[in-house]
């Protein structure tokens, strides 16, 4: 079977040696399972994150994503871009979306990227790695290379912010959305009812809030073990940082004893694919997954 | 005062929602709330606030431009996109509370020292200087932004978080001399000082 081929950005935090940093590790095995080749978009920038706003504005924030757009564009034609990060795909979508209906702002993003020798035509799809699975692999084909079904795990799927909302995935609810939770099944484990599973992890308020923030996180890791998971998996890297980083901090501060694992959905599949837990990058967790290093390891 | 502010004012007299229209990201969709506040009771910050969304519109249209840009509701905005896909007339509400705070923050009437106003500065200095995010670099300009003493006691207090992250190779503290970037940093400087002088001309900021 051909690969399908992907303009692939991986944002700042997927570099090596930055807080998501396992996360593309553990894509890798994912990918090569279901014939996913990702192609990096070259020298790609930051998509200004959640809070670029307050001193980048508008016209800024949406330049520095059109020239990951115009780079895709013109050195991966004809390939959709695709992020496994949901700050980088919403900003690049919106601004798609953006300058797609507003011919004014192109022309003026045209007259910006020309500084940097590009223009921007506008055909690239920005498309989020859950999208990509969900629609162009499909439920079953995701469970098809399962050899080591995530048996006995029980699981709080937490979509949170930015996956979910404003874009989302087609045909699913903001309020409930049951993708995560299919995934969940898919590779063989238990979906828990959760019902903080779109719940905001403060963003990136935990920096500049923590207060605020951790009280959010703390209802977040509370629900989860209310509900009987051994684990909380998501799709997105700021809330795996905050919901797993500020656990301690909470403990330390509340006399808590939060100490509830927190991964991605694609560490699950790399383990329920036949991945190490090295090859699952399950050595980046800083609350260990020992429930899912024991299948790995099996 | 900021020059920018007393030329703002001078120009729009008392009518601030059309200094909105004109200037803010998204700020001709003010005028469509019908004040339902469902956007109040969905914000995870709600408790939090000064001035809920829905107050801040009603605000706008009453001319209360001091109280609105001063206010600190719009830097509580956690991006989380709850107001947006629940507002009943799809006013883009997270979109026009990071327009106000931008305005707000161009014009220096946003809150002094308020942290997201703080933060939202750093990230962006951080990210335009190399084209990609130094995550140490912009930690430690966070834990340092009150002084070096408050900040030796910021970096104390989350020393474990900090080494436990760099034992996962989650951080990498090579990253101070350098680190992550791209390519052509010199072009996307140019580039973004263009778009900021674009948009500043058609605001009336310039």
């Amino acid at each position: 079977m051909a690969k399908k081929q992907y303009a692939f950005y991986p944002g700042c935090s997927s570099q090596k040696g930055a807080s998501a940093s396992n996360f593309p590790t553990s894509m890798e095995v994912m990918c090569q399972k279901l014939d996913i080749q990702l192609n990096e978009i070259p020298d790609w920038n930051c998509c200004g994150a959640s809070i670029g706003y307050g001193e980048g504005g508008e016209l800024p924030r949406l330049v520095i994503n059109a020239r990951n757009l115009a780079l895709a564009e013109k050195e991966l034609p004809g390939q959709d871009m695709v992020s496994g990060c949901p700050a980088c795909w919403l900003a690049t979508r919106e601004t798609a979306e953006r300058l797609h209906e507003h011919s004014s702002l192109l022309a003026e993003t045209n007259e910006a990227l020309k500084e940097a020798g590009l223009n921007l035509k506008n055909t690239v799809r920005a498309r989020h790695m859950t999208e990509v699975l969900i629609e162009d692999i499909g439920f079953e084909g995701m469970k098809a290379p399962v050899v080591k079904p995530l048996e006995g795990l029980k699981i709080a799927g937490y979509v949170g912010c930015q996956t979910n909302r404003p874009f989302g995935i087609a045909g699913e609810s903001f309020e409930n959305p049951l993708y995560l939770d299919k995934m969940i099944e898919t590779v063989g484990a238990e979906a828990v009812k959760y019902e903080q599973k779109v719940t905001c992890c403060g963003g990136a308020l935990a920096f500049s809030e923590p207060e605020k923030s951790q009280k959010q996180i703390r209802d977040i890791v509370e629900s989860a073990y209310d509900n009987g998971a051994n684990m909380i998996v998501t799709p997105c890297q700021l809330c795996q940082a905050n919901v797993e980083i500020y656990q301690s901090e909470i403990n330390k501060k509340h006399g808590t004893k939060l100490n509830m694992p927190v991964v991605y959905y694609t560490q699950l599949m790399s383990v329920a694919y036949g991945g190490s837990a090295k090859q699952a990058g399950l050595d980046g967790q800083l609350i260990r997954a020992e429930k899912l290093e024991g299948i790995a390891n099996k | 005062m900021s020059d920018l502010n007393t030329q703002a004012v001078a120009r729009y007299k008392n009518n601030f929602l059309k200094e909105v229209e004109e200037r803010v990201e998204d700020g001709h969709w003010v005028k469509m709330c019908m004040q339902c506040g469902v956007c109040a009771g969905s914000c995870p910050l709600g408790p939090h606030w000064e001035h809920s969304p829905q107050k801040i519109f009603m605000m706008i249209r009453a001319g209360k431009r001091e109280e609105v840009l001063s206010s600190d509701s719009m830097w509580m905005c956690t991006s989380c996109y709850n107001c947006i896909v629940r507002c009943p007339r799809k006013l883009p509400i997270t979109h026009i509370m990071h327009g106000l705070a931008n305005y707000a923050h161009r014009l220096d009437l946003a809150p002094k020292g308020q942290p997201t106003r703080e933060i939202a500065k750093l990230f962006w200095d951080n990210l335009v200087k190399t084209g990609r995010v130094n995550e140490l670099k912009f930690s430690l300009a966070m834990y340092f932004k009150d002084g070096f003493g408050q900040g030796v006691k910021n970096a104390m207090a989350m020393q474990g978080i900090g080494l436990g992250l760099v034992k996962a190779k989650r951080l990498n503290p090579m990253e101070i001399i350098g680190g992550h970037k791209c390519k052509d940093s010199s072009g996307i400087k140019k580039m973004v000082a263009k778009a900021r002088e674009i948009e500043d001309r058609r605001r009336g900021l310039a």
